[in-house]
């Protein structure tokens, strides 16, 4: 045995020791607590597994997009506000965008009163708690809204009111027919673009593919409409009394307050962060580029598009995605205005009827665990195609 | 000629400075006598247009004093940034309506119409803002339940921290590292005994009747002095080349950023418990702050990695070609640049907590925003939630803006050292 062998295998204890000790004071507090919960489960005369998910749940919710009522399973229940969760985000995530992309903008804007005007909205709405917003927009903004018998009236379709957005409901016929008519369109609008491309990379010919796909879009739905047997009706919401002091409406869709301010301070408070990505993505566009673009005489609007947007989109998007993870991941705080989400509904309901703490902590923690992790191999998959191929 | 084409130039300057003064004036005339006098001067046209009059005439208006290099300097400087197009006219024009419209009654609610003295919710009017409800709560706003007569040891434990805090900007380098580990080591004892009390005499005071703001600043404060070190060494661990640390650094990691801040406060609250030894119980602050602390710790390990990996390898090098140990590199050589990288990050990471301790009312912790649910439930004060929400949201802004300008502040100063 020389001291060549010796020092390596030295090295490689070195390396073996510093992880033995770490996995096996992982492995011995698992082990610790499980023992722990084991034995308080036992006291408590409760074991350990997941056949409670298909009891009776019997508690209602008040805000479903599937058919739900008590006698449903506790499985059925976790979909509700799981879907509930998917929606408020969705919603959440489409006006944060739309108000972040406005006010980033806006910071930029040659007009000193719209970029002042933008500055103060993320400085107030970024810097107070969410929590807080949350709480305003429920108990303070929206509780001022008028009873139903003074709604706030929009045109007589749809109406404002303290007990929610009353708003006219679809009723589709053949509505599978219209659904395909779109994806149809969809698909002949990918078609028309590839070949616009081959047409302008071969021959150099350009074909207008956003005007056509534009066309697309809108005569494929109305064809379905006049040959397809498609019929869409409103159902207006009516006021209707329903004794002598107690109004309400009936029909069309209620949207309610809790879903509407978690929206709005989701949305608002999110927005901010957004508009600061977007102001600085496209500050990190060099002058340079804009001026060479302007040298070889493109247009203003196709410097944008074509020079500045793409290269701006790649500094945006992956921090705006953390913004969208961030923003489902608050959406969570409906629990504490009683919206029914994930985190109300199982976390809340759920666990208080059944007391197994385990097992729905650890699967509404899982379920946010799996949202982040495929948005953000999503993301990791997206960067990877957008980024500069380095030759 | 030039009046038909309705082109303004330079030679007719003062006809079109004239004409679009008028016509702006008209605009603001007509905002004007809606907003506060209750009277349409437009009445007369169909609702619509008389509803976009002022925007319409405004545009025109601005549009006739819009002149290049009138020599005149205020209507230049007007022109260079309100008015530089017509999209920009109209926006302007916007801005200024909404200020017009909604900014007089804010300041009548928030402060013309409020009333401030009295002691019962009779004593406002019900015209504004009703500040008599913060000014009654006020001491359970800051203090929660917590005793009137012993508030003395809260206010003391902050004055500690405060002056030692103040004492690193003062005092020269040389004793700046004692207060930091003061402030570490010493002061979290301090502070923990005078507030919950039971020794030297002091009565006890129990958890539950914590809050208020001070509760507020009493997590965010643990937390962050216990955050750091342990974001510091699970950044190391994740970047560690023995696999069984970096891969458990990294599962650590995900876990607590892909799940929302709720969830875990859940989890402290309901489920810890069960894993505890049969018997034994743990306040449920302080299962509160051990779940934030962890919480963010993985939040820190991430900034703290940022730092890491963008100083270059060459410092490796050196100190290890220096004979140092993995210890002693990072310790002396590495940590000190990586952190000095990361401050900005590190002060946002400190801001999203304090942002977050709020949530914790949602585990039955009374800290500002869970005291004003209570005090707006109370027979005596119902419908000031408006009050009460606008003041905690003003409280936090404060500190939440100061912060972040302190950030910003410092991003500046130690972007131009390098």
């Amino acid at each position: 045995m020389n001291l060549k062998t010796f020092s390596i295998d030295l090295k490689n204890k070195r390396r073996l020791i510093p992880q033995v000790l770490t996995l096996l004071s992982i492995v011995l507090a698992i082990s610790y607590f499980a023992f722990n919960a084991q034995v308080n489960m036992d006291n408590r005369g409760i074991a350990f597994g997941f056949g409670f998910l298909t009891q009776e749940a019997s508690f209602d919710i008040g805000f479903s997009l599937i058919d739900y009522d008590g006698s449903n399973s506790y499985a059925r229940a976790f979909l509700v506000g799981l879907l509930n969760t998917l929606l408020v985000s969705v919603i959440g995530i489409f006006f944060a965008t739309l108000i972040g992309v406005t006010v980033g903008i806006g910071r930029l804007s040659s007009n000193y009163l719209v970029s002042k005007f933008s500055e103060v909205y993320v400085e107030v709405f970024r810097n107070i708690p969410l929590l807080l917003q949350l709480f305003f927009w429920y108990f303070a903004a929206l509780r001022a809204l008028p009873l139903p018998e003074e709604a706030i009236n929009f045109y007589d379709i749809s109406y404002l009111t303290v007990k929610g957005w009353y708003v006219p409901k679809f009723i589709w016929t053949n509505f599978s027919i219209f659904n395909y008519s779109i994806i149809a369109a969809i698909i002949a609008i990918i078609f028309v673009s590839k070949y616009a491309k081959k047409q302008r990379d071969e021959f150099g010919k350009h074909i207008s593919s956003f005007y056509i796909g534009l066309a697309l879009l809108f005569t494929l739905p109305a064809l379905s409409f006049l040959i397809g047997g498609v019929t869409l009706n409103f159902e207006i919401p009516v006021l209707k009394q329903m004794s002598t002091t107690i109004f309400n409406f009936d029909g069309g869709v209620s949207i309610i307050p809790e879903l509407m301010s978690l929206a709005m301070a989701l949305s608002m408070y999110t927005a901010t962060f957004i508009a600061e990505n977007v102001r600085a993505g496209i500050l990190g566009i060099g002058k340079g580029q804009k001026e060479a673009a302007a040298s070889i005489g493109l247009t203003k609007a196709q410097i944008l598009k074509l020079v500045v947007l793409p290269q701006a989109l790649r500094i945006i998007i992956p921090p705006t995605t953390n913004q969208y993870l961030n923003l489902t991941k608050n959406s969570s705080l409906a629990a504490a205005i009683a919206y029914p989400d994930i985190v109300l509904v199982f976390a809340g309901t759920a666990l208080m009827q059944t007391g197994r703490a385990i097992e729905i902590v650890s699967i509404t923690m899982g379920t946010y665990l799996l949202i982040s992790l495929s948005i953000s191999t999503f993301m990791n998959w997206y960067n990877e195609s957008v980024a500069i191929k380095e030759k | 000629m030039n009046l038909i084409t309705l082109k303004p130039n330079k030679e007719n300057l003062n006809i079109y400075l004239a004409l679009g003064t008028s016509l702006l004036c008209i605009s603001f005339i007509d905002i004007f006598t809606n907003t506060f006098l209750d009277f349409n001067i437009t009445g007369f046209l169909p609702s619509i247009v008389s509803y976009l009059s002022p925007l319409i005439l405004g545009t025109f208006g601005l549009h006739f004093i819009r002149i290049e290099y009138s020599g005149n300097k205020t209507l230049d400087k007007i022109n260079k940034n309100l008015n530089s197009s017509s999209t920009n006219a109209v926006l302007s024009l916007v801005v200024i309506f909404i200020l017009i419209k909604y900014v007089p009654s804010l300041l009548n609610w928030l402060f013309f119409d409020a009333n401030f003295l009295g002691s019962t919710k009779e004593d406002c009017n019900g015209e504004g803002a009703c500040w008599v409800f913060v000014r009654v709560w006020f001491n359970r706003f800051m203090y929660g339940m917590y005793p009137d007569s012993e508030q003395w040891r809260i206010n003391l434990s902050f004055l500690i921290l405060l002056s030692s805090i103040g004492a690193i900007f003062i005092l020269p380098q040389a004793f700046k590292k004692y207060i930091v580990l003061f402030l570490l080591f010493i002061f979290p004892i301090i502070a923990l005994n005078l507030i919950s009390g039971g020794i030297f005499g002091l009565k006890l005071i129990k958890t539950g009747s914590w809050g208020g703001l001070s509760l507020t600043f009493i997590v965010s404060a643990f937390a962050l002095i216990f955050c750091f070190p342990i974001g510091v060494f699970l950044a190391l661990g994740r970047r560690s080349d023995l696999p069984a640390i970096k891969y458990s650094s990294i599962g650590f990691i995900e876990l607590w950023r892909g799940v929302p801040l709720i969830t875990v406060l859940f989890m402290s609250a309901v489920m810890f418990p069960m894993f505890l030894p049969d018997g034994t119980y743990m306040d449920k602050l302080m299962r509160v702050i051990i779940a934030i602390t962890l919480f963010e710790a993985a939040y820190m390990a991430e900034v703290v990695r940022g730092g890491l990996q963008a100083l270059p390898r060459g410092q490796y090098d050196a100190a290890k070609s220096l004979g140092m140990g993995y210890w002693r590199m990072h310790f002396l050589v590495i940590m000190p640049q990586a952190l000095k990288l990361v401050i900005p990050g590190i002060a946002n990471t400190f801001l999203a907590l304090v942002k977050d301790t709020p949530l914790i009312f949602v585990v039955g912790l009374l800290e500002l925003a869970g005291m004003i649910g209570l005090a707006k439930t109370n027979p005596k004060w119902l419908g000031m939630a408006t009050e009460g929400y606008v003041f905690a949201a003003i409280v936090f802004w404060i500190i939440c803006f100061s912060m972040s300008r302190y950030s910003q502040k410092l991003e500046k100063k130690l972007s131009t050292d390098r």
